[in-house]
C-alpha cells in the first residue's frame, strides 16, 4: 500500500489495477462521513486531479488521484453506507477500483513507514 | 498552541486537555469538536451538552437612558421588558438592515444585560457607546465567561448546582448564587432544547466547567454540533441567514420587531420595516429539505423546478436527528410555500429539494404554562 501527502492510499493488485481510498488519518480528521461522490466508469483522471468528494457533517473535501487512473468502478456500497469510510477506511471502504495508467508513478509515493513518519511531522 | 493572533477564552486549557480539535472562530481559538460532531449533537438532544460560549460579547447597560439607548438601536420595546425576562433583539442600521442579533436580559430592575455575537462585538459596543443617551452607563463585561448547558437533563443538573434557577421558565433570567459567586442565569440557548446560559466571572469559570462536567449526564460540545443543533432548531446565524443588507421580516425575524415600536414609528429603517411587514418582500428565508444527493451547503444555488436561478443556500447540514440534509436559504415569496419543489445545485448538478417548515426539529422549551380560561 502506498500513500500520498493528501492522505489517499493506493493498493496495487499486481494485475495492472488498484484500489484507491483515503487513510485512517484522513477519515479521522473528516469526522462523520455522510456522503461520498464517485466518478463514472471509464473516466480518466490525472495524478493530483480530484476524482471524488467526501462529505462529513462539517464540510465537503475533494479526493485526489494518487497516480494517473482509468476508473473501472466506484465502490457501490458507499452510496448507502458512507459511514464505512470512518469504520474501515483502509480496507472495505475503498473509493474506486481503477486501471493504473503509469505504474512508475507508484514508486514515488510513500510506503507505510514513510507515511507514518510523514504523519508524525503534521 | 493557537496562532498568536488568536484570542482564547478562559477555558481554553480545558478544551485542549479534553482533546478538542481547535479552530479559529471570530478571532478566537475555539473547540469545534471533542469526540465528534454527530455524537455531541445526539448527546445534547438526549442528555445535556456543555458549551463554552465565552467568546460572545457580554455587556451591561443601566441608568435612566438605558431604555432609550436600546430603543434607538434595536426594534425592541425595552420599556416592556420586565425584570426577570429576556428578549431577542436586532441591532439595526439606519436602513433597517441587521447589524447583529442580541439576547437582551433584565436580570433585575436595575438595568439590562446583553449577549452579542463574537464576530460583531467590537462594532456593537462601539455603536452603543456612540449612541448612549444621557444618564446611561455602559460597561463591557470582558471579565466574564459564558457557559451554556443544553438538553433534557440540563434541569436535573442545574437542580444540583443552583436549585433556584430551575424555577425559571423559557426566556426568564435572574441573578443567582452559584459556587459562592454572583452569576446571571437565563433559561434559553441555541439548540432548541431546554437549557440554561450562565454568565460567571472568569475567575470561577474553570470550577463551574469542571463541576458541570462531573455529572454523568453532561459532556462537552463544540461549535460543530452547536451549528447543527441550531440549524435543526431553525435558528438563524448572523453572517449566514442575515447581514446588514437584510431586514428582519425577510429573514423571518418579525418577532424581533416590537409591534408597539412599529406603531410608534420610531424604529431604525421604519419605512422599510413597515413595508416589509405589509408584505413587500423580494425574498424570504425558507427551510429546505434535501430529497436526494449531497448535502446543500452555504453558497449553493437554489433553482426553481424549471431551472431558473432563484436564490442561495445560507446554511445547510446533514441533520443528525433526521437522517437527511436540511438547509436554510432565500427565495422569492412565490417559491416559499410549504411543499414547493425546488432544486439545489451542488458541484454543477441539480438535486431535488422541497420547502418545509421551521423548526426542522421541534423545540423542547420549558415554557410557562398558559393560564387556563375558566
Amino acid at each position: 500500500m502506498r500513500f500520498t501527502k493528501e492522505h489517499e492510499w493506493v493498493r496495487d493488485q499486481g494485475d495492472g489495477t488498484a484500489f484507491v481510498g483515503i487513510s485512517n488519518y484522513a477519515a479521522e480528521a473528516l469526522g462523520d462521513v455522510v456522503y461520498v461522490e464517485l466518478p463514472e466508469a471509464g473516466r480518466v483522471v490525472k495524478q493530483g486531479e480530484a476524482f471524488g468528494v467526501v462529505e462529513s457533517v462539517k464540510a465537503a473535501s475533494d479526493v485526489y488521484a494518487p497516480v494517473d487512473l482509468e476508473i473501472i468502478e466506484g465502490n457501490p456500497d458507499l452510496g448507502n453506507d458512507p459511514e464505512a469510510v470512518n469504520a474501515v477506511p483502509e480496507s472495505g471502504a475503498w473509493f474506486v477500483r481503477a486501471r493504473i495508467i503509469n505504474p512508475s508513478q507508484l514508486e514515488a509515493l510513500m510506503d507505510c513507514t514513510a507515511y507514518e513518519e510523514f504523519l508524525g511531522t503534521l | 498552541m493557537p496562532e498568536p493572533s488568536l484570542k482564547t477564552t478562559v477555558l481554553h486549557a480545558h478544551h485542549v486537555a479534553l482533546g478538542a480539535r481547535m479552530v479559529p472562530f471570530a478571532g478566537y481559538d475555539m473547540p469545534v469538536q471533542y469526540e465528534g460532531v454527530v455524537a455531541e449533537h445526539r448527546w445534547t438532544r438526549a442528555s445535556a451538552g456543555l458549551f463554552d460560549v465565552s467568546h460572545m460579547g457580554q455587556a451591561r447597560l443601566h441608568g435612566e437612558g438605558a431604555v432609550a439607548t436600546l430603543e434607538a438601536l434595536t426594534a425592541l420595546d425595552a420599556s416592556r421588558l420586565k425584570a426577570g425576562r429576556q428578549s431577542y433583539a436586532l441591532l439595526l442600521n439606519e436602513q433597517g438592515g441587521i447589524l447583529d442579533d442580541w439576547m437582551v436580559s433584565r436580570p433585575d430592575a436595575n438595568g439590562f444585560f446583553l449577549v452579542v455575537n463574537a464576530a460583531c462585538k467590537d462594532q456593537d459596543f462601539r455603536i452603543i457607546q456612540e449612541n448612549l443617551r444621557p444618564d446611561t452607563q455602559f460597561e463591557v463585561l470582558s471579565d466574564r465567561a459564558l457557559l451554556a448547558l443544553q438538553g433534557p437533563e440540563a434541569k436535573a443538573v442545574m437542580a444540583e448546582v443552583c436549585p433556584a434557577a430551575t424555577d425559571l421558565y423559557f426566556m426568564d433570567c435572574g441573578r443567582f448564587e452559584l459556587l459562592g459567586e454572583r452569576v446571571i442565569i437565563s433559561r434559553s440557548g441555541y439548540t432548541g432544547e431546554d437549557g440554561f446560559e450562565i454568565s460567571i466571572p472568569n475567575a470561577k469559570a474553570s470550577e463551574l466547567w469542571d463541576r458541570l462536567l462531573a455529572f454523568e449526564a453532561v459532556k462537552p460540545v463544540g461549535l460543530g454540533a452547536r451549528d447543527s443543533l441550531r440549524l435543526e432548531a431553525g435558528m438563524p446565524l448572523y453572517g449566514h441567514e442575515m447581514d446588514e443588507t437584510c431586514a428582519p421580516f425577510e429573514a423571518g425575524l418579525g418577532f424581533g420587531v416590537a409591534k408597539t415600536r412599529l406603531a410608534r414609528g420610531d424604529v431604525r429603517g421604519q419605512a422599510r420595516l413597515a413595508a416589509q411587514k405589509a408584505g413587500a418582500l423580494e425574498r424570504t428565508r425558507v427551510a429546505l429539505r434535501v430529497l436526494s444527493g449531497p448535502p446543500a451547503r452555504e453558497g449553493a444555488r437554489i433553482l426553481s423546478e424549471d431551472g431558473t436561478d432563484i436564490g442561495l443556500v445560507t446554511s445547510g447540514v446533514p441533520s443528525p436527528s433526521l437522517g437527511y440534509s436540511i438547509a436554510m436559504g432565500y427565495v422569492p415569496p412565490a417559491f416559499a410555500a410549504m411543499g414547493t419543489g425546488l432544486n439545489i445545485e451542488v458541484r454543477g448538478k441539480s438535486h431535488p429539494a422541497e420547502v418545509t417548515s421551521l423548526p426542522f426539529v421541534a423545540h423542547s422549551y420549558h415554557r410557562k404554562p398558559k393560564v387556563q380560561e375558566r
